[in-house]
């Protein structure tokens, strides 16, 4: 497994968590040989449904829960047996993490001030840090003083100005509103890039982490089903979870023969890993379907399935068609298909359309 | 101009403090300055400092009285209270635990004084069976004592009125403050004398006061424990109303009530200036 290496890749640290196992009271397997390797300098995230483990994997990787199996290793070194305060672990945890009765500069101090820094020192990373996060004017507020926004800012700059040998947030963004969140995500991708250190970032949102990591470990129940670029999740799914939780896809019944799938009245070649000749049901985007208006000839020439539009939605940058089949191609028969933002207005609840596959490469899964 | 429709809204709680709390002090402020007949005088607050005067020594034993069941009781109630917040939140032994202690800082002292006297006292039971088997006890006489008994029965509801008021404070310390100070490279000590502690510490400060102040005007417990003399004073005021020897002397209870007012008022200035510090982080 080679990782894209980042710009900063030679300031980073290597991190290996191998076959780790996380066993909770009641028998739950939280962490079942999970196993992660991620190279200096890299940032990387870790999506996946609520309860898979991924709090737990982080809490692991800075020695705030014991492992029940494997191994940790931070720069080469074997750290699974080593208490958090010794591990130098850059932590933001998801909100209320800031200590209330210190100010902004006093949060960010804590860690120089444990580590004997004298007072000029101090004071000059804290002003650096503050200013790296954008809150320089803010450094003489409390806590609640700010907003959830600027206090998640703060929990970064106190996290990094320890010069942490991994930075690790755990679903960092998840308590804020949708606008300073993607501006927030943004400045993390910004801030990572300009230190260099390597990170674990953990969130249920693909979107957000499509968007910010190097590279994308998707979890389930546990362990790691594939880690990829965010394109390769997108473009190539290794296993139906990963197909189905990266990206909204449609599920359309479908004969397989030859690595192909003829799905509404057209053909669709498979990706490695597929269900073999037969029936199946074939993963497509909203973006491999092509719809057309009946009658306008279009959709390829080659026909496709009649369906019926139930709602068109405009969405900024694209737009959204859900339409209703006529045949019972679709599983629970509703097919989203995304067209550009100019063409929502071509369709109306009601029409009737013709949807044809693109072509673009997909998952297909056993019928059964 | 029309009357503004917030003051309906608080005028409950007007009506609720004219008369519990403004009336009541007015009439103590006055009586303690008037004679028999209403005439001003300043012979009742001169009379608490008299020669034979009771009264010193028993303000003296109030306030040790209050300040080391307020200490003792703040220190052993904040523990507990922590290991309350530890157990499970919604579990059924921290729900019983929180619901007792309402009930024993309310009634405790009086139900344990009772319960001390059928134990201890000349006739109670562990008493009576120690002697049957040869064993003196020695007097029990320690039961009535304000620094003895009378402190170890204060406790008793002190420590629960701790445990309560104190619970919500230690209950709004967040787990990530701990793992923060952790990760930041930390040790327990770091987290206690540099997070939790100066965290708490107002409220904790608040409480103890709180403890004072009621140590401090408590009278059923040891007016249910002492029958003989009148060691501290609310006994003493409740005194000035039922003696004989100091008959017509009723304003002189008042005298004291105004002396004890003065205590709390004493106690409320601290709280307040300290609460002006801790005001500039706390969140409310
Ligand atoms: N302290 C704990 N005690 C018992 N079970 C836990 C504890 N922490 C997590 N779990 C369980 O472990 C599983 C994984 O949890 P977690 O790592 O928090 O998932 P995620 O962060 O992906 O939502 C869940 O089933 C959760 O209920
Ligand atoms: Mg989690």
């Amino acid at each position: 497994m080679t990782a894209t290496p980042s710009p900063a890749a030679s300031r980073g640290t290597e991190v290996r968590l191998t076959d780790l196992t996380r066993v909770y009271a009641g028998n739950v397997r939280a962490l079942d040989g999970f196993t992660l390797h991620i190279a200096p300098g890299e940032f990387v995230a870790l999506l996946g449904p609520s309860g898979c483990g991924k709090t737990t994997a982080l809490r692991l990787l800075a020695g705030l829960e014991d492992a029940d199996g494997g191994t940790i290793e931070v720069g080469g070194r074997d750290v699974t047996n080593v208490p958090t305060s010794k591990r130098d672990m850059g932590m933001v945890f998801q909100a209320y993490s800031l200590f209330p009765h210190m100010t902004a500069r006093q949060n960010v101090e804590f860690g120089l001030q444990l580590r004997k820094q004298d007072k000029a020192t101090r004071h000059g990373r804290a002003a650096d840090m503050l200013d790296l996060v954008g809150l320089s004017k803010q450094a003489d507020r409390y806590a609640h003083q700010m907003s959830g926004g600027q206090q998640q800012r703060v929990a970064l700059a106190r996290a990094l100005a320890i010069e942490p040998q991994v930075l690790l947030l755990d679903e960092p963004l998840s308590a804020l509103d949708a606008k300073v969140r993607s501006q927030l995500r943004d400045e993390i991708r910004r801030i990572q890039l300009e230190v260099g250190t390597t990170t674990l970032f953990v969130t249920h949102d693909q979107e957000e982490a499509l968007a910010v990591a190097d590279r994308v470990g998707v979890m389930n129940a546990g362990r790691l089903e594939q880690l990829a670029s965010p394109a390769q999740l997108y473009k190539n799914p290794a296993t139906p979870f990963v197909a189905d939780f990266v990206g909204l896809t449609n599920r359309l019944h479908c004969r397989v023969a030859g690595g192909v799938a003829q799905v509404l009245g057209g053909a669709v070649p498979l990706l490695a890993g597929s269900a073999g000749d037969g029936l199946a049901i074939v993963l497509v985007r909203p973006e491999g379907v092509t719809i057309a208006p009946v009658g306008s000839g279009g959709s390829g020439g080659a026909g496709g399935a009649a369906a019926t539009v139930v709602s068109a939605s405009f969405l900024g940058a694209s737009g959204k068609i859900v339409a209703r089949l006529e045949s019972s191609e679709g599983v629970g028969d509703l097919v989203s298909v995304q067209v550009d933002n100019t063409d929502v207005t071509a369709y109306a609840p009601g029409q009737r359309v013709l949807l044809a596959p693109r072509g673009d490469a997909a998952l297909a899964v056993s019928a059964t | 101009m029309r009357p503004s429709g917030a003051l309906v809204g608080v005028a409950p709680f007007f009506v609720y403090t004219t008369v519990f709390l403004l009336i009541p002090t007015i009439v103590v402020v006055v009586g303690a300055f008037a004679d028999g007949s209403g005439r001003p005088t300043l012979d009742n607050v001169a009379a608490l400092g008299g020669a034979n005067s009771s009264f010193l020594p028993a303000l003296q034993h109030s306030v040790v009285l209050s300040l080391v069941t307020a200490l003792a009781g703040a220190v052993i109630g904040a523990v507990l209270a922590y290991a309350v917040s530890t157990a499970r939140p919604d579990g059924l032994l921290k729900r019983f635990i929180t619901s007792l202690c309402g009930v024993l800082a309310q009634f405790g002292g009086v139900a344990l004084a009772f319960a001390f006297m059928a134990t201890f006292s000349i006739q109670g039971f562990l008493t009576v069976w120690l002697n049957s088997l040869g064993l003196d006890t020695g007097s029990s006489i320690w039961l009535y004592q304000w620094d003895k008994g009378l402190m170890l029965v204060y406790l008793y509801f002190q420590i629960p009125l701790m445990l309560i008021v104190f619970l919500p404070a230690v209950e709004g310390i967040k787990p990530q403050w701990r793992e923060a100070t952790e990760t930041l490279g930390g040790t327990t000590w770091t987290y206690w004398t540099k997070v939790a502690g100066p965290i708490l510490l107002p409220s904790f400060i608040g409480a103890t006061l709180l403890l004072f102040t009621n140590a401090f005007s408590a009278y059923a417990t040891a007016a249910a424990l002492i029958s003989q003399a009148s060691p501290i004073v609310p006994l003493q005021i409740a005194g000035t109303f039922t003696s004989e020897v100091i008959l017509g002397q009723e304003n002189v209870g008042k005298a004291m009530a105004l002396a004890m007012v003065v205590v709390v008022a004493l106690v409320m200035w601290v709280y307040a200036a300290l609460d002006k510090r801790a005001s500039r982080w706390l969140v409310r």
